[in-house]
């Protein structure tokens, strides 16, 4: 089922994604081929078997808490676009 | 004065140590290699000339101290330059991941993987090209230019490493790292006629490695031959606190001398899945590869043909579950603490909408959009639970061939080297490329591509060998058996 324009605006605002009407266009065509070849994984009985989401045979693993040398500041904040006062700085979010 | 760049990573290392060249005048020879063929290749997005000459300048030291008894003998990587993918941090130098998003960004410390070869003494050259993020499969969605193929400057070399693959393949690198999502190590490595190492899921630690998809990334290795592999392998593989995800197996052992004698693979079982044979594929690619498992065979092999029956829906599984864990790591990316910042009115929400939108190239938008879609209420279960699922079929397939095989051998794509341009605006024909590669991402096991043979236009074909996870001893040695006996990996394209 091809996605709709409305849906394509959707996405695109929870990716916090601006998109030109073109791109709209464009990708309600092209996600919607995708999903339709996606599609054929609804057709596996997959009732009884369980997902996926690591390969690994992981449990989390522990290490002793000690501390350690962060960077400095200046450093993390070197490739901030806009700094102030040791900061990151952006407009304001609270009005 | 002959020229350095022609020897082989093994070959340099021993001059090296035996005090025969510098690694200052290798670096040199690299570094003028790289300055006369850029402008047809494009292969690298930063050339760190001052820090590789550095590099060098220490390694000869060492390699002088040792020589006095001053110091432990240096070990095998140490002065040998090599390139890194342009997604692994490097202190110094810029990170892009070939995105506009992330220009001008200086990483503030250096992945573990550079880092150890750093430690052993290898020389870094510079930052190979990549599809933006490593999504793709041709680096045309390198946001700052494609690479050319060397074999034929009008094809891709592959991706999404494909600067590394161009880097190794005209020698203007010994060896380079690259990153395995979905086949960016494997696939570039058979364009371009290199071997290449997608190392298994949790082998190397992926600190530093800018993530795409984490439950597929793995950083991996290209060289001219298997033998070349086996001392960047053993240096980056290996536990690393740094990294939750990277297992603490000990380092294998390669081993490679005890590949003499006639049949230096007997009793290997290899596994040929029929599902890899597909309709539509290249003539002259399947001949090349069943033709290359009669010469593992000559070497002692046996070969058996298996199948792998859900290997069809790991092109659907792979591009749910990528872009869901792409559209989750790639939210970081707001203007707000590295990278450009766009629109410059007073609205956080603006600025958020128009960097993303306007930074982000096409490939990663759409994977972001689609991922996002997968995750979003309503339809997680239907899409990423599902795909989930089917991926423990996937997984499952592997389990039950490596029970009774000890390795997979397939192609690493249906093609040889296709043109720039030729998947134009159609995302799905060009995700049908990765069909061969996929599978043993969502599996997590470790695969090699390696040279065996060319097409009628003189491109080159790659075969994959497939191992258990942490079997990555198994698909050097056997590669390393093959190469023994043919002379594919020794081709050079034209240039």
């Amino acid at each position: 089922m091809p996605l709709t324009l409305e849906q394509v605006r959707h996405i695109a605002i929870l990716a916090r994604l601006r998109l030109t009407p073109e791109e709209e266009t464009r990708y309600r065509e092209q996600l919607s081929a995708i999903l339709d070849h996606a599609a054929r994984l609804s057709q596996i009985d997959t009732a009884s078997i369980p997902p996926t989401a690591t390969v690994l045979p992981l449990h989390a693993p522990l290490r002793l808490d000690v501390p350690r040398p962060s960077p400095p500041q200046t450093q993390m904040l070197a490739n901030a676009p806009s700094a102030e006062d040791g900061m990151f700085r952006v407009p304001p979010v609270l009005p | 004065m002959t020229d350095l760049t022609a020897l082989s990573l093994l070959d340099a290392a021993t001059a090296l140590q035996k005090g025969q060249i510098s690694s200052v005048d290798l670096t040199k020879a690299c570094l003028d290699r790289i300055t006369a063929l850029e402008p047809q290749l494009h292969a690298f997005l930063a050339i760190t000339s001052d820090l590789a000459l550095s590099q060098a300048e220490a390694a000869d030291e060492r390699f002088g101290a040792w020589r006095r008894g001053s110091m432990a003998e240096p070990p095998l990587a140490c002065g040998v330059p090599i390139a890194v993918k342009d997604v692994l941090a490097l202190q110094g130098a810029p990170a892009t991941c070939g995105s506009k998003i992330l220009e001008g960004f200086h990483p503030p410390y250096t992945a573990t993987s550079v880092q150890r070869l750093i430690d052993s003494g290898a020389v870094i050259l510079g930052k190979t090209n990549t599809d933006e993020f490593a999504m793709g499969s041709s680096t045309e969605n390198s946001a700052y230019g494609v690479t050319h193929n060397p074999w034929d400057l009008s094809r891709v070399p592959g991706g999404s490493s494909g600067g590394s693959a161009a880097a190794v393949a005209t020698h203007m690198a010994f060896a380079a790292l690259g990153t395995d999502t979905g086949g960016s190590v494997r696939q570039p490595a058979s364009f371009c006629g290199v071997t290449g190492l997608k190392t298994s899921y949790g082998r190397v630690s992926r600190y530093g490695l800018i993530a795409y998809g984490s439950s597929l990334d793995t950083v991996g290795a290209l060289a001219r031959s298997a033998a070349d592999l086996v001392p960047i392998f053993t240096t980056i593989a290996g536990h690393d606190p740094l990294d939750s995800t990277c297992m603490p197996e000990p380092v294998p052992d390669v081993a490679l001398d005890a590949l003499e004698g006639a049949a230096p693979l007997q009793g290997l079982r290899i596994g040929v899945p029929r599902e890899y044979f597909i309709e539509g594929m290249q003539p002259a690619v399947e001949a090349a590869v069943r033709q290359a498992v009669r010469v593992l065979e000559s070497l002692g092999a046996s070969s058996l043909e298996i199948s792998l029956p859900h290997t069809d829906l790991a092109l659907p599984v792979y591009y749910i579950i990528a872009p869901a864990e792409a559209s989750a790591n790639l939210a970081r990316y707001d203007g707000v603490r590295y990278g450009p910042r766009l629109g410059g009115g007073d609205e956080l929400w603006e600025q958020y909408l128009e960097t993303r939108g306007s930074l982000f190239g096409p490939e990663v938008k759409r994977r972001i959009m689609l991922g996002t879609y997968a995750l979003s209420a309503g339809y997680y279960d239907a899409y990423y639970g599902q795909a989930q699922k089917v991926r423990t079929l996937i997984k499952a397939d592997f389990d039950a061939a490596f029970r009774e095989l000890d390795l997979i051998a397939c192609p690493v794509a249906p093609t040889t080297a296709f043109k720039i341009g030729q998947h134009g605006d159609d995302p799905l024909s060009m995700y049908l490329e990765d069909v061969f590669t996929l599978p043993a991402n969502l599996a997590g096991v470790p695969g090699i591509a390696f040279p065996v043979g060319f097409d009628s236009e003189g491109l080159p074909i790659g075969m994959q060998l497939n191992a258990p996870h942490m079997g990555e001893a198994a698909l050097l040695r056997a590669a390393h058996a093959y190469q023994g006996i043919t002379r594919w990996h020794q081709e050079r394209p034209p240039q």
